[in-house]
């Protein structure tokens, strides 16, 4: 029996190996893309929660809730939902990786010649410019209730940019999490999400908590995220900020970042190759 | 690096493999050999160790111990050359389901590293040989589960792999989707390809396979042709029901002279069977011995055993020998 193809070296070096593994998540990324461009109401699912509180807390709550220095409650309120929206990436990596496993799909993708951590690393890709896409439906519907950033464009992007950057941290989270649940349980974990942003200063400054729930606010990524994002976008509720995390956003943004990062990457992927159960 | 010319003698050969999951022993040391081009059927119950096994040979799974060869690479040592020389299709490899046939095929084509213009031509190739040119654009979810499965043999064969593995190939399918996989699976094996089939239906493994592994509980029990294990399950049996229960004995008298057997009364009443080494001579004495002693029939016949037989009567030997233990 052979085979009408050349294959390629399975032995070759290290920068070839490299060479595959991007290619073959850019591989699956691009799968991922082509789901979405079949199923775009993926995309408005995944965001119809995020919209809603926009228009719940900008319209029914805001009106009574006080913004530090007497800003406008929705112009408060749009960095903790482009945070929300980071946060998202973990529900729908682990749900996106537990499908594929509940399918089989990963099984067949086992058994290909490829490099062990495309799959992790396709997803991820794939997610970063979903997530891009989300953030931009989220600021368009931010620009409707009249948000505005008010810093330079510099400024605006690196707010942006921040928090593209913890949706690729999370991600590796939800992949880590996708790899090592049974996919019903990856599924059921997605509402958690929502929860996790509230415990931070996303809806109301956290002076008003008791100081135990404060701490715990006060040090979720999410609060340093906001904070960094209303001081970028100039936005109610910059600093100075009285919380320690706080004082330092952006650092603590990026700290919080290359943790996950350090942390999940490596375990994500080990988590791939060892699911061969 | 091409494969070298010489094909192996054996195109899988697996020594002692063993799996534990937990507490629960899912290989017990298995062996197998399975010649280039032949079709091998693992057969066995539920839960009796052959889609571990599959799992093992190709590469998603490491053993606990033992030792196999695929295509003449190691599966523990090179993974890698491995995968390059199989296809996974059957319950445990899927397509995904949002994307089209086309696409679908053209992404496992580029996971092969086959670049994207060859890709889109074996995509092409693979859809048409699989009759699926005319559903190639609609998403994979819109098929039926014949047409689902044609897929799935189809990005399994991508590469044309020296060896196929299908793992419980038509588990869910109607029996137009079973003959559809079948017609599938018997137009590879005359083009060259070493089938490894996992089934637990006994006539997919009697119409497709040159030789039947046969497991249970983590073993290998029995091994052997289709006709070779019918016959461990016992020779032919001739079988006659009586218009009236009360001429049991005098009938049980009659087939004994003539078959030179001892006929077994069956319960039901007015049935007896005997085992006979020659099922057509047994049948037309038997008749001829009734008629003469004026034995009315409501029916007579020889029964060969089935592979059906053949499974009760190993796999049933595993369940008491498990229970004793």
């Amino acid at each position: 029996m052979t085979t009408p193809f050349a294959l390629p070296a399975a032995s070759a070096g290290a920068l070839a190996r490299l060479g595959w593994t991007l290619a073959d998540g850019w591989t699956l990324a691009r799968r991922e893309f082509a789901q979405l461009r079949r199923q775009p109401s993926e995309l408005v699912t995944m965001l119809a929660v995020p919209a809603m509180l926009v228009l719940l807390f900008g319209y029914v709550f805001g009106g009574s809730i006080q913004v530090p220095g007497d800003g406008d409650y929705r112009s408060y309120l749009m960095p903790g939902m482009f945070a929300m929206v980071a946060l998202l990436g973990v529900a729908s990596s682990a749900t996106m990786i537990a499908t594929d496993i509940g399918a089989g799909v990963m099984d067949r993708f086992r058994s290909l010649p490829m490099a062990r951590s495309a799959v992790p690393l396709g997803r991820a890709v794939a997610d970063l410019l979903t997530g891009a896409a989300g953030i931009a439906v989220m600021a368009g519907l931010g620009l409707a209730v009249g948000w505005r950033p008010h810093g330079s464009v510099a400024a605006t992007a690196a707010g942006f940019a921040l928090v593209l950057l913890l949706r690729f941290a999370t991600t590796w989270v939800g992949i880590t999490i996708g790899l090592s649940v049974p996919p019903a349980t990856a599924e059921a974990m997605v509402p958690v999400v929502f929860p996790v942003t509230m415990l931070s200063n996303s809806f109301v400054p956290t002076d008003g908590m008791p100081a135990w729930l404060r701490t715990v606010c006060d040090w979720n990524p999410v609060s340093s995220l906001v904070a960094a994002c209303r001081d970028l976008f100039g936005n109610p509720g910059g600093g100075p900020h009285p919380a320690l995390p706080e004082q330092h956003p952006v650092a603590v943004t990026l700290l919080w970042a290359g943790v996950l990062l350090a942390v999940f990457v490596p375990l994500a992927t080990a988590r791939y190759r060892a699911s061969g159960r | 690096m091409p494969p070298t010319a010489a094909p192996p003698p054996l195109a899988i050969e697996a020594r002692g493999l063993t799996k534990r999951y937990g507490a629960t022993c899912a290989l017990r040391g298995v062996d197998l050999a399975v010649p280039a081009g032949t079709v091998c059927g693992l057969l066995g119950p539920n839960g009796a160790g052959k889609t571990t096994v599959v799992r093992i040979l190709a590469t998603l799974t490491r053993p606990d111990a033992g030792s196999a060869t695929v295509a003449g690479c190691d599966v523990v040592g090179r993974p890698d050359q491995v995968r390059y020389r199989i296809g996974l299709a059957g319950q445990h490899a899927a397509v995904d389901g949002i994307l089209t046939a086309r696409d679908n095929l053209r992404m496992f084509g580029r996971l092969y590293h086959l670049g994207a213009r060859r890709a889109r031509d074996r995509a092409d190739r693979l859809l048409a040989r699989f009759d699926l040119t005319a559903a190639a654009d609609r998403p994979v979810r819109t098929f039926s589960g014949g047409m689902r499965r044609r897929l799935d043999l189809a990005a399994s064969l991508i590469l044309a792999p020296a060896v196929l593995f299908l793992d419980e190939p038509t588990t869910g399918l109607d029996p137009r989707g079973r003959s559809e996989v079948w017609t599938a699976v018997r137009r590879l094996v005359t083009d060259g390809t070493t089938v490894l089939l996992t089934t637990q239906y006994l006539d997919e493994a009697d119409r497709l396979a040159d030789r039947i592994v046969l497991v249970d509980d983590g073993r290998v029990l029995r091994s052997g042709t289709p006709a070779e294990l019918k016959a461990q399950a016992g020779g032919e049996r001739l079988e006659v029901v009586l218009r009236d229960p009360a001429d049991l004995d005098r009938a049980v008298a009659a087939v004994a002279a003539a078959t030179d057997a001892e006929p077994v009364p069956q319960p039901g009443g007015g049935r007896l069977g005997v085992a006979v080494p020659d099922g057509s001579a047994a049948l037309f004495a038997a008749v001829r011995a009734l008629d003469a002693a004026r034995i009315a029939t409501a029916d007579v016949g020889v029964r060969r055993p089935t592979l059906d037989d053949v499974f009760l009567r190993f796999t049933g030997d595993a369940a008491e020998r498990q229970g004793a233990a």
